[in-house]
């Protein structure tokens, strides 16, 4: 960041986007913008009831196993991470 | 008037007719030897009968007339013209010295001492501390000692005093007066009585005289070593005005002279006797303006410490400019070097040389320059001159400047800065004069090499501080960042022995303190347990804070206390505070409660809970105890409410205190209870249980202050119980109260008031108790004329009395004062008249019955028209109040009322006049629900014929009154008719009274809503014009008002002129102006439709200039906001335009128009207006790497708009391309738009995210969006 960029309002905006999980920066890898976008899929599959039981239609099972399947899912999405190359 | 003055011109003219006549019968009448050929019409020929005809003549003059017009702000215009010497500084408000708004007892900060490091226990382990550290039993021991000296000095006092008056008239007893009280005794006998001394003392005293060039600094250490403790501490006796602002922390050293053991001989006394040669040269009357010794520097007092009565002393500059400035060119950097210079002295200098500079003689170079060449010769000096060549003159001369030939055009001063601090050498900023004692050594051009790594270190601690206290703000946040690095580099100790001298330097203005506080702040955020030694010392400086009378202190104060008991922990904070707690100085005591409080904020009170009790409880001094309680009460006044956990614990900690043998402490107890009772309010009544029959049986044998006290107690409980025992406690503290009616003590009455009104307010006090057993002792004793003298008694009264009301009803209150309202104290009529207000609002003029409504209106006409000054408007207010409560009521009382008001309209003092104006502002509703239309048709045209008022107070109050007679009657009952009303009111838009222009532009927006059709279109354009004027206007309401008014003139009249005149005005040059335009072409946009309005404004786009093509921009955003979705029929119209205003080099261009296309997305989103919308997205997305604030904001804000009418998806496609980018500038605003996206529609985008691949061992696919029934 620049020196001029600590003070004006577009800092407070970085802040602001900062406090939220699932915000993403310049230095995000593609494993955790991946983590972040199935995370954000299985919240949204739970929280929205007919996209829910829509699934459940479609792999016949029943809702509740299906909001808990996706619930678990998202503990670790896209499986362990990558080891880092350097740093 | 007019025709009484041409009667008198005529009257004048026979007689000046008849005494021609005489004159040509005897024509030596007028002696123009003696008298001078004057002509004898110039006298006066008739004398005024009174003053008053003056002043109206004056009036009607033309110039007069002119001048009247010129209007100012009265804080102007009354403001007295200061005294030369405030005016030196134009322009700037001279910063503040903390020092002069501080009393005397505030001031008392300065008699502290900042004690020497104490020893950390949790540093030091299990080791036996090192003897010459000052450990918690030092310090309790030196109280102790210091306590019982000064019970010892008290009596010595004391028994002086007895014996004195036994001795009266015989011979003294010297030995006995030396040891007591040597500050009665004439110090030049003292000296020469005591020759050995005298000897040691002139020692001491060559130290001072020693021209120094490294001062103070240098020689004495920041604190004072324990090893001279005891002899720091300061007796009662010192604390005479000469010792009260000697330097902070040094106080010690000046007493260790030798032979200064008895208190009272400071060595000041000696440093006068042993150099009495100095009277020769001083005059032997000391001029005393300003009291100076208090503002002097603390190392000129110690210098020249002379008493009241001694003779001013070379080094005062006031009295002998050149004597002690003994040097012959005074460049400023010689008095650099000399050291500590008082202010005063340096301002002299400064302006001493300044007069020396003008005054100097002429060089031959500058007559050459000043005479022509030719016709003039050089004459030979004669031989008898001979040049000045006596020394003192010489001393006056400057040397010769370079010559100035002429006049020349004045050059700008470089040297003369504003605002901006000076440089001083290396880079240093520029110091003050009574800086120099603390930072003189940095200007000593020493060898950074050869000092020690202390000395380099501490160098570059004052260097910083330096900047940051005198700094130019870059520099200060540079060294500021420096300093908060390395402090833990440069150590608390170095650290904190420079900063807090510093702060206790008697001359620190506001900001320097908040600079230099904040440096500790951010110091001892990074120290952390490291300050521990130093606690004492940082608590002695910032406690003062605590006290101060600005608000901001106060809390900087706290935060400091806090963080540094954060930092240093309770433990260390309790035994570095414990021996103030019954320190023999009151105002220590004080600062040491409140410090305590915040500690105790700041960790909690149950952690402080414990030491509270055994402070409370000390068997040892009451001081303690009174400390201890007075502690409770602060902790209740700064932490409010969240004392309720603790509520029982406090309470049982302070109750004993109510029984205590001491006056003080039962007082403080009760204070303090009241304060807990107050912080828990309405809360908390079981905890206070214990301390209810104490209390009880308190205001039954206590008198005084203390009964005071009790009361105060009572007065905060009773509101919270519950409403049987409230009534009970009530009746049972009243018989006490009523008592106490009677008192002739301020305090008392006070208290007794606010707990009168605690009593009553509480619910389970009945009205008839009120009315039977208060309300004749209240009336009788409180509603006297006395009351209504003094602000705090008149307020607490009145707000009693309004308490009382609401119990016992508007009735019995009105009836009992309204009596009062033809009172003869004016005072007293306005205290009746407000209480009368208050109540009659509260609780309206229902209970009033027709015989007392009767006496109301007689007795508030009565007041209204007695008045002679009412500045507060309580007496209009109370009219106002009456007459709306009243209502339909009034009605047979309306006639009265307006020849009131129309008689006082005529009144010759312009605030009787704008009063009366006022007044029909505020009952023209009423006169309206009375069917008084005619009547006030009548004030109407009244009102029209005093518009040419010239006073713009009550001018502004005119219109104010006609504009609420319209409002209420209507444009077409109107009288006079609008269409004469208006064009009068046209000149007085261009008044630039801001009152008057308020008032003006609501009447006429008023008229232009609502009655347009009345006045020809002609009048409405005349009105456009001088409404431009008023868009530049400071008040926002005016300017609100007048954009709202073009949007009616234009509905009125047609928006093509007025669009006309508004595009004009778009090319002028003050911004607020143009912001104002386009705003009012936007309202008209909405009142006539956009498209009357698009075609001009988007053919003035043409137009090659920036502002207008700005304008225009500005305008279409303002237009797009307010018309939201009736935009989306324009929409492609203007986006050619916008597409070429976002190619714009200009940024201003590209700004505007994003911000226009972001109103524009936002108005027409789910209206399909899509495929513009992406369009204009193309143009706008190029524009994300802006770096301009403004710009990328409003850029940031038409994407956002564009998520919105576009959807989260298409946004995120313009965005998956800069992701992942390979340069990190891109990526991080690609990340920045996404984020905010991604915060806008999270949900949203999960659809729309791209497929990722998976990699070895990583599932990014989302299989579940694959499937499908």
């Amino acid at each position: 960041m620049q020196a001029s960029d600590r003070f004006n309002i577009n800092s407070q905006l970085e802040h602001l986007q900062a406090k939220y999980v699932g915000t993403g920066h310049a230095d995000l890898n593609r494993f955790e913008w991946a983590v972040n976008i199935q995370r954000d899929s299985y919240a949204s599959y739970v929280g929205h009831y007919p996209i829910l039981a829509y699934f459940a239609i479609a792999e016949n099972e029943s809702i509740g196993r299906e909001r808990y399947n996706f619930m678990q899912k998202m503990l670790l999405p896209c499986g362990l991470p990558p080891e880092r190359e350097d740093d | 008037m007019a025709s009484l003055d041409q009667e008198i011109a005529r009257v004048q003219e026979e007689k000046k007719k008849m005494e021609q006549q005489l004159a040509s019968l005897n024509s030596v009448v007028y002696d123009t030897d003696l008298y001078g050929g004057t002509d004898r019409d110039a006298y006066v020929s008739s004398i005024p009968v009174n003053e008053d005809e003056d002043a109206m003549d004056a009036m009607d003059s033309e110039v007069a007339r002119k001048l009247a017009s010129y209007t100012a702000p009265k804080s102007l215009l009354k403001e007295m013209p200061r005294s030369g010497e405030e005016d030196d500084d134009m322009g700037f408000k001279k910063p503040q010295r903390i020092i002069d708004r501080e009393d005397d007892y505030r001031r008392r900060r300065l008699n502290r001492v900042i004690s020497p490091d104490r020893h950390d226990a949790f540093a030091a382990g299990d080791k036996t501390p090192d003897v010459s550290v000052r450990t918690y039993a030092d310090v309790m021991r030196e109280e102790a000692l210091k306590r019982e000296k000064e019970e010892t000095l008290r009596a010595i006092a004391k028994k002086k005093k007895e014996e004195e008056e036994a001795a009266k008239g015989q011979e003294k007893d010297k030995e006995v007066a030396a040891a007591a009280a040597p500050k009665r005794r004439n110090r030049w006998d003292q000296a020469q009585d005591d020759g050995g001394a005298a000897a040691k003392k002139a020692k001491t005293d060559s130290d001072w005289d020693l021209p120094d060039s490294t001062p103070g600094i240098g020689r004495w250490d920041a604190s004072p070593t324990p090893g001279r403790v005891s002899d720091a501490t300061p007796s009662m006796g010192r604390r005479n005005r000469w010792d009260e602002t000697p330097t902070p922390g040094r106080v010690a050293d000046s007493d260790a002279t030798p032979g200064a053991a008895t208190p009272g001989a400071t060595p000041a006394g000696m440093s006068w006797d042993a150099t009495p040669k100095l009277a020769g040269m001083a005059t032997p009357t000391p001029k005393r303006q300003r009291s100076r010794w208090d503002e002097t520097p603390a190392s000129m007092v110690s210098a020249t410490p002379l008493p009241g009565a001694t003779p001013a002393a070379a080094m005062t500059p006031g009295v002998t400019p050149l004597g002690g400035v003994d040097l012959a060119t005074p460049t400023p950097g010689a008095i650099n070097l000399r050291g500590a210079m008082t202010p005063e002295q340096y301002n002299l200098l400064r302006w001493e040389r300044d007069i020396e500079e003008r005054n100097r003689p002429l060089t031959d170079e500058e007559l050459d320059a000043m005479f022509p060449q030719e016709g003039y010769k050089i004459l030979e000096p004669p031989a008898s001159y001979v040049p000045i060549r006596t020394p003192a003159r010489k001393l006056l001369a400057t040397p010769t400047p370079m010559g100035t030939p002429g006049y020349k055009i004045p050059e700008e001063n470089r040297g003369q800065q504003f605002d901006v601090p000076k440089e001083g050498p290396g880079g240093l900023p520029f110091m003050k004069p009574e800086d120099y004692q603390y930072f003189g050594s940095l200007l000593n051009e020493e060898n950074e090499e050869e000092l020690s790594p202390e000395e380099q270190k501490e160098r570059k601690i004052m260097k910083l501080l330096l900047k940051v206290k005198n700094g130019t703000p870059p520099q200060r946040k540079t060294a500021l960042r420096q300093l908060t690095d390395k402090a833990r580099e440069f150590g608390a100790g170095p650290l904190f022995n420079r900063i807090l001298p510093l702060l206790m330097q008697p001359t620190l203005e506001d900001q320097e303190r908040h600079l230099l506080v904040k440096v500790i702040d951010r110091v001892l955020y990074k120290l952390d347990e490291l300050v521990r030694p130093y606690v004492h010392k940082i608590l002695v400086v910032i406690e003062p804070l605590l006290i101060d009378e600005d608000y901001y202190a106060r809390v900087e104060g706290r935060e400091i206390i806090s963080n540094l008991s954060k930092a240093a922990g309770l433990a260390t904070m309790i035994a570095a505070m414990r021996p103030d707690i019954d320190n023999i100085d009151e105002y220590v005591r004080n600062t040491t409660a409140r410090a305590f409080s915040v500690v105790a904020s700041a960790l909690g009170i149950p952690a402080l809970l414990p030491f509270l009790k055994a402070v409370c409880q000390s068997k040892r001094s009451w001081q303690a105890r009174h400390t201890g309680i007075k502690i409770v009460q602060q902790i209740a006044i700064l932490i409010g409410c969240a004392v309720l956990p603790h509520l029982r614990s406090l309470v049982e900690i302070i109750e004993h205190g109510l029984n205590d043998e001491n006056q003080k402490v039962r007082t403080i107890t009760a204070l303090s209870l009241a304060a807990l009772a107050e912080a828990s309010a309405p809360y908390g009544i079981e905890s206070f249980d214990s301390v209810l029959k104490p209390l009880w049986k308190g205001i039954r044998s206590h008198r005084g202050k203390v009964l005071a006290a009790f009361l105060k107690a009572i007065g905060f409980i009773i509101p919270l119980m519950d409403a049987l025992y409230a009534s009970y406690y009530t009746k049972e503290v009243m018989v006490i109260l009523i008592r106490e009616f009677q008192s002739p003590d301020e305090e008392m009455k006070k208290i007794v008031l606010k707990v009168v009104k605690q009593c009553v307010s509480t619910e389970g006090v009945e009205a008839d108790y009120i009315r039977n057993d208060i309300l004749p002792e209240f009336f009788r004793n409180f509603w006297v004329r006395r009351m209504a003298l003094d602000r705090r008694n008149y307020k607490q009264l009145v707000e009693t009395t309004v308490e009382i009301a609401n119990k016992v009803g508007v009735a019995d209150i009105v009836g009992r004062i309204v009596e009062d309202l033809k009172d003869e104290s004016e005072p007293y009529r306005r205290m009746v008249m407000e209480t009368i207000e208050k109540v009659v609002a509260n609780l309206g003029a229902s209970d009033i019955d027709s015989r007392l409504e009767e006496l109301l209106i007689d007795g508030i006409l009565y007041a209204f028209q007695e008045q002679t000054s009412d500045d507060a408007n309580v007496m209009l207010n109370g009219f106002g109040a009456v007459v709306n409560a009243l209502g339909q009521r009034v009605k047979p009382y309306l006639p009265q009322i307006c020849g009131t008001i129309k008689w006082r309209l005529n009144n010759k003092s312009a605030k009787v006049r704008q009063q009366a104006a006022d007044l029909i502002s505020r009952i023209a509703v009423v006169m309206k629900q009375c069917h008084e239309e005619q009547l006030m048709g009548h004030l109407g045209v009244v009102l029209y014929e005093y518009l040419g008022e010239e006073y713009p107070e009550v001018l502004g109050s005119i219109l104010g009154a006609l504009k609420a007679i319209v409002n209420v009657i209507g444009m077409t009952k109107m009288t006079p008719p609008i269409k004469d009303l208006l064009p009068r009111l046209t000149p007085i838009l261009k008044n630039r009274h801001e009152k008057v222009q308020e008032n003006c532009i609501d009447l006429v927006g008023r008229i232009a809503d609502r009655g347009a059709e009345f006045v020809p279109a002609r009048e409405w354009m005349r009105i456009c014009f001088e409404l431009l004027e008023m868009l530049k206007a400071h008040k926002k309401g005016i300017r609100r008002a007048t954009v709202n008014t073009f949007g009616y003139i234009a509905k009125a009249i047609g928006p093509q002129d007025v669009l006309a005149t508004l595009l004009n005005n778009l090319k002028v040059q003050e911004r607020q102006n143009r912001v104002c335009t386009t705003v009012a072409i936007a309202i008209v946009a909405e009142t006539c439709s956009p498209f009357t309005v698009l075609p001009a404004l988007m053919n003035e786009y043409r137009v090659p200039e920036l502002n207008v093509q700005n304008g225009v921009l500005k305008s279409l955003s303002f237009l797009f906001e307010y018309i939201g979705e009736m935009g989306k029929d324009y929409i492609y119209a203007v986006t050619p335009l916008l597409e070429d205003a976002l190619m714009d080099r200009d940024l201003v261009h590209r700004q505007t128009a994003a911000s226009a296309v972001k109103h524009m997305a936002l108005g027409v989103a789910g209206l399909g207006c899509e495929d513009a919308l992406i369009h204009l997205l193309n143009y706008v997305w190029p524009n994300i790497f802006e770096t301009s604030p403004h710009v990328i904001n409003a850029v940031m804000e038409a994407i956002e708009g564009m998520r919105v009418a576009l959807g989260p998806a298409v946004v995120l496609n313009y965005c998956l391309q800069g992701l992942f980018h390979p340069a990190r500038k891109v990526r991080e605003v690609y990340w920045k738009i996404y984020n905010s996206l991604y915060i806008g529609a999270q949900d949203a985008l999960v659809a729309a995210y791209p497929i990722l691949e998976d990699e070895q061992n990583n599932v990014y696919s989302r299989p579940e969006l694959m499937m499908f029934v």
